[in-house]
């Protein structure tokens, strides 16, 4: 059985985070959604410390084979994560993995103390890289910022802490060994790739916010790519993702040692993709050619 | 009422011309029958992404006629205008190709009488393509003898379409229906709202509902008359929308008091005064 540091997984393939909301899927499929959940584990949308509205539309512009987004992390905040949110997706069938993002040490800090207290949370992904707000990049960015971080956060708790990469920086793998030496258990790349695009209609920038990030199997081969670096220079296990969609490209991110992976744009094509990635990955031959172990550090 | 879990394929019954728009008919077996103002997300099941990668994602459709089918389940009438690759590869949809749907998605209008305890009756307001949730909207005020006027907007000959579906048996036009072209090749010359002014200026006015949906610029100009006469009003929007059942949070529409809904979970049908402003930023 798939494991990710520790959480027994019953399939390889979990959600991005910020591309499956639970709750509102329930509401629109039912308790259907409960007894066929498409992910092994469930990765919440990133938690801030306040409340966000998210950004001015437009948000979403399509693109070849892809889209662009500029969300702007639209959350309830921590207090209204911990008490709206946490004990309806703990009702899922599946570990929960909570995603926190914060612009100060002792905010991500704050976070982490008390979403990591939740018996139900399984663990917590740090998102040092979301495109889409200005705080994310410094830390992301910089491998000395990320270490730093993780120096601080640490100690918080023993719960497994993910460290979400972002791809637009110059050298992920660099980044990635930063996390691990401040002590991460595990990464996960890549996030949106910063992208725009230009409305035909007003020779403007589209998206309201200017910019968001792009998505979706235009982004594959460039994940790929990261996480074969990454996979180089860091021993963590590895949550890789970007434009997975099928079976077979899930198959491709486990044969350069993502230890798991993780289905995004898709969902939003396909609200079971989560689901059909697994079983098509089960019996694709690649997968079964596949020499290259999940790596286990524990 | 809950949509079945996931996507799934449905035979494509029939494309029709409808004016300048097509008519396509599919037959999904396995859905409940949508209720007026919702939607559906489509997707060709073959050749979507055809054009330089694109279509990429599903397109939301709201649902212009449903009825049972022949063999079960629903089939499901959607009225489509060919404005990008996604409408484009669905308005050549041939009968027996495929398509993948979800749905029935979003909410539904509420009857007069929820909007407004003592309504008499619905003034339904079209534009263009947006049309379409009002043929079956029509079609259930008249099924439930709830007394309806129908004003519908078009531009011109081309863009105009779906009128088929506000015809009685008989085929011609009913007769609560009436039309404003812009180029004044039909109807009345000029724009809906000159039709909809008078309504909204009579005595009787705050006695009614005005149910809209259509281009942005018309469906605010609308939704500001009925609020400068007082007037309540449902708008069935469009927006920008990846996933239609509240994952990609694309669909964001601004609050009167800060803050956004989400137009595939808390709509597609809002109450005129949930609406800042219809902006064509997302609409």
């Amino acid at each position: 059985m798939p494991e990710l540091c520790g959480i027994e997984l019953e399939t390889p393939v979990i959600n991005a985070s910020g591309t499956y909301d639970a709750i509102a899927a329930r509401e629109t499929f039912g308790d259907a959604l409960l007894e066929d959940f498409p992910f092994a584990a469930f990765v919440s949308k990133t938690i801030t410390p306040e409340a966000r509205a998210g950004n001015a539309p437009r948000r979403i512009w399509e693109t070849p084979a892809g889209m662009i987004n500029s969300i702007g992390l639209p959350n309830k905040g921590l207090d209204g994560f911990l008490a709206a949110d946490l004990p309806r997706l703990a009702e899922l069938p599946v570990p929960l993995i909570v995603s926190i993002m914060a612009t100060t040490r002792e905010d991500f800090a704050r976070c982490l103390e008390r979403v990591a207290a939740r018996r139900e949370v399984a663990a917590i992904e740090l998102n040092i890289s979301c495109p889409n707000v200005h705080s994310g990049l410094i830390v992301g960015e910089n491998p000395n910022e990320t270490e730093a971080l993780m120096d601080a956060l640490r100690g918080l708790t023993e719960k497994p802490l993910i460290v979400k990469l972002t791809p637009n920086t110059a050298d992920p793998a660099a980044v990635a060994a930063g996390a691990e030496r401040g002590g991460a258990d595990a990464v996960s790349l890549i996030n949106t790739l910063k992208a725009t695009a230009v409305d035909p209609a007003t020779g403007e920038p589209a998206l309201g916010n200017g910019y968001g990030g792009l998505s979706g199997p235009a982004v594959r081969p460039v994940a790929l790519e990261q996480l074969r670096s990454v996979r180089a220079a860091v021993g963590l296990p590895i949550i890789g993702m970007g434009g997975i969609s099928s079976g077979a490209d899930a198959a491709e991110f486990l044969a350069l040692g993502a230890a798991v992976v993780a289905v995004g744009t898709e969902s939003f094509r396909d609200p079971r993709a989560g689901s059909r990635v697994a079983t098509e990955l089960e019996s694709s031959l690649l997968s079964e050619r596949s020499t290259v172990p999940a790596l286990d550090l524990d | 009422m809950t949509a079945p879990f996931g996507r799934r394929l449905c035979e494509v019954a029939a494309n029709r011309e409808s004016g300048g728009y097509r008519v396509v008919s599919l037959l999904d077996r396995e859905g409940p029958a949508p209720e007026p103002g919702q939607f559906y997300m489509l997707a060709a099941a073959a050749g979507w992404g055809a054009r330089d990668g694109r279509a990429f994602l599903p397109r939301a459709i709201s649902v212009a006629e449903t009825s049972p089918a022949a063999g079960g389940g629903a089939r499901l009438d959607f009225l489509l205008d060919a404005i990008g690759p996604g409408t484009e590869r669905l308005c050549g949809l041939v009968p027996g190709e495929e398509v993948w749907l979800t749905g029935p998605l979003g909410n539904t209008f509420a009857s007069p009488r929820e909007v407004v305890p003592d309504a008499a009756g619905a003034v339904l307001v079209g534009g263009g393509v947006g049309v379409a949730p009002l043929a079956l909207l029509r079609k259930r005020f008249s099924e439930h003898g709830v007394p309806h006027r129908v004003l519908l907007g078009f531009r011109d000959r081309v863009h105009q379409g779906g009128l088929d579906l506000f015809c009685g048996s008989s085929g011609a036009l009913c007769p609560e229906v009436r039309l404003a072209t812009e180029d004044g090749h039909a109807g009345v010359q000029g724009r809906v709202t000159d039709l909809l002014l008078p309504i909204l200026a009579g005595d009787d006015a705050a006695s009614g509902v005005v149910y809209t949906c259509g281009p942005p610029a018309m469906l605010e100009a609308v939704r500001a008359l009925c609020a400068e006469h007082g007037v309540a009003c449902e708008l069935a929007l469009e927006s920008p929308m990846a996933c239609g059942f509240g994952a990609c949070f694309g669909c964001a529409v601004p609050t009167p008091g800060g803050g956004f809904l989400r137009l595939c979970v808390d709509g597609p049908v809002l109450r005129g005064d949930q609406v800042e402003e219809v902006s064509h930023a997302y609409a």
